[in-house]
Formats: C-alpha cells, sequence, structure tokens
C-alpha cells in the first residue's frame, strides 16, 4: 500500500466556447474509481506553475480537476507572453469564460472515472469567474470561491467584456457556496465580503465564509509574499471538506 | 485583486529580447501581479514589437519604489545627456 495517493497530470485539448479546442491541465487520482470533478479557474497572471501545482493538489485530495487556459486563443506561446496579451487586450469576455467553463466541466463529465459532479473553484478574477459561472450555468454542484473581487459593478474594467456585476447573478446559483478571503485584503475588502453575503443571505443560498485575519489577497500562493501558510493550510482543509461534502455521491 | 486595466504608451525604438533587436511602437504599461518577480504587486512593462511577423515583447517587472526610482533617473539621464550632447 502506498504512503501517498498517486496522481496523473497532463495537458489536455477540450471543447470550450464555440466549440474551439482550448488547451487544459488535467490532474486526476490514479487507478479505478468514481472521482468527483472540479474545475479551476486560474487568476489574471494567468495558466502558471501555481495554477498547476493547485491543480495536483486537488487530485491529490481525491479529485478530478481541469484548468483550463482561459487565454489560449491568445497564443501560440509562453503562458505569461500570453497572459500579457490578453491583459493588453482588456482581459477576455465573460461570455467567453462562461463557455469554456462549460466546456471543461463537460469534460470532466465525459471522463471514465467520473461520478458526475462538478465543482467549481477560482482565485482572484478566478474567484469571481467562478461566482459568474455558478449563476450563469445549471449544473454546478458546488462553487468555492477564494477572494474574488470585483463582483460588483466596476466601470474601469471594460463593461464591453464585463456586462453583467457578477453579484446580480446571485439569484441564479443554485450550487452551495464557499468563500475564502483574507480580512487585510483590498479587493475584496471586508466591506465588499461583507455586501456579497448579505446578497447570498437575501436570496436564501446555502453558503459558509471563512474569513482570515493576517492574512490579505493570495494568501495560498506560497512563491508570493502574501503567502501565509497557517491560514493557508487551514482553508485548504476547509475546501477539501467542503468538496467532499457536495461532491460524493 | 487581478485587473485588466493598463496603459499604453506610444513610443519610438528598439528593444533587444531573446530573439535579438526589434523596432518597438507600444509599452504596455500596469500595476498588478508579477508573472516572475517576488512581489505580490508589481509595476509591469511590456515593450512590444514583431520579429519575423511573430509578436515578441521585453517584459520588466518591478516594484512600486524602483520603478519611481526610475523614473526619477530616466528625467536626470535626459536632462544630462541632452546638456551633454547640446541637443
Amino acid at each position: 500500500m502506498s504512503s501517498y495517493p498517486s496522481l496523473t497530470g497532463e495537458c489536455v485539448m477540450f471543447k470550450g466556447h464555440n466549440d474551439d479546442m482550448i488547451e487544459g491541465y488535467y490532474a486526476k487520482p490514479s487507478g479505478k474509481g468514481s472521482f468527483p470533478g472540479v474545475v479551476l479557474i486560474h487568476h489574471a497572471p494567468g495558466w502558471d506553475e501555481w495554477i498547476l501545482e493547485a491543480t495536483r493538489k486537488l487530485a491529490q485530495h481525491g479529485f478530478a480537476t481541469i484548468a483550463p487556459h482561459l487565454y489560449h486563443r491568445d497564443g501560440p506561446g509562453s503562458p505569461d507572453d500570453i497572459a500579457a496579451k490578453a491583459r493588453a487586450e482588456g482581459g477576455v469576455p465573460d461570455g467567453q469564460v462562461v463557455g469554456d467553463i462549460a466546456g471543461a466541466m463537460a469534460y470532466l463529465r465525459a471522463q471514465p472515472e467520473a461520478n458526475g459532479k462538478v465543482g467549481l473553484i477560482g482565485f482572484c478574477s478566478g474567484g469571481r469567474h467562478a461566482y459568474l459561472c455558478a449563476g450563469s450555468l445549471s449544473n454546478v454542484d458546488a462553487l468555492v470561491d477564494c477572494w474574488g473581487g470585483n463582483k460588483f459593478a466596476d466601470n474601469k474594467n471594460n463593461p464591453a467584456k464585463r456586462p453583467v456585476p457578477p453579484i446580480e447573478l446571485t439569484e441564479k446559483i443554485t450550487a452551495p457556496v464557499l468563500g475564502i478571503y483574507g480580512n487585510d485584503d483590498k479587493n475584496p475588502s471586508p466591506e465588499d465580503v461583507n455586501k456579497t453575503e448579505e446578497w447570498l443571505k437575501n436570496a436564501g443560498k446555502n453558503y459558509e465564509f471563512h474569513r482570515y485575519d493576517g492574512a490579505g489577497h493570495g494568501f495560498f500562493n506560497a512563491p508570493r509574499p502574501a503567502y501565509r501558510p497557517e491560514q493557508a493550510q487551514d482553508a485548504w482543509q476547509k475546501v477539501f471538506a467542503f468538496f467532499q461534502k457536495h461532491l460524493s455521491k | 485583486m487581478c485587473t485588466y486595466i493598463t496603459e499604453t504608451a506610444k513610443v519610438v525604438g528598439s528593444a533587444k529580447g531573446p530573439k535579438g533587436w526589434m523596432r518597438i511602437e507600444t509599452a504596455n504599461i500596469y500595476f498588478d501581479h508579477p508573472f516572475h518577480a517576488p512581489l505580490d504587486h508589481s509595476l509591469n512593462i511590456d515593450f512590444v514589437g514583431e520579429i519575423d511577423g511573430s509578436t515578441q515583447r521585453v517584459a520588466v517587472e518591478l516594484s512600486a519604489d524602483s520603478a519611481r526610482a526610475l523614473i526619477e533617473r530616466i528625467e536626470a539621464a535626459l536632462a544630462s545627456g541632452e546638456e551633454t550632447h547640446a541637443l
């Protein structure tokens, strides 16, 4: 018997928005099984090494996880060059993100090892995207929002590409919601998180928030000064427990 | 929070990257999460050009303090250079 669960990780192509084939990183537990699925949505710096590490971390804990490359269409090239190109263009349209995430969810459900349940987890702008997708798609089984900001109207942030503030889709969310936030974060600030909670409460949604003192934005990200090991360890355990509760069959 | 807020400057000049020298006409400037620098936020500048029809960039990621210090040194270099060369 192995001391640690085995996993595999590889780049795959899947059908996203407009039936475009885009790249994703798919990590899953090894061996036969019926595994719950997770779509991991990257932050604005792009599809970087930390995103791949987080994808493998979820696979290590029993979740077949795919991280789509939302900037794939700006390639070919290295992921950081592609991310810079996407940034210079004002990011990717929300409609395209929703289509790509829907495609990623379909990819997971089509795998022989899938148990049929799929959750979303997003970090930073990925958290915003996860909230957006949970309010736009009917087949999301769990939502984890890690410090997603700009859920409310933000006129600086290209309304042509981001026409609907995700918070206005709260009523349509059917998935249980886990929110992970640092109380030193400026966006989302504690006040922003209070407002998000108010929207969820008023809509009668199933949610739980964990708000960490001594942590700011991006506190899971080990290569960055923002990393907070104690808070990150605790919050990851919350994520695994939440997904196990809501994605198991 | 990551944003896509980017300032763009028209520039005249050249930049040297991994594939050699190229003419540049655009610099994209933003203050946000870096890709490589060990900072939470950095002042990022992408000098963008083309080599053999393919878009290339020369990228730098700087702390806010060093970016401001760089602005001062750029102004100082221009002032002394223009005086020296009687421009």
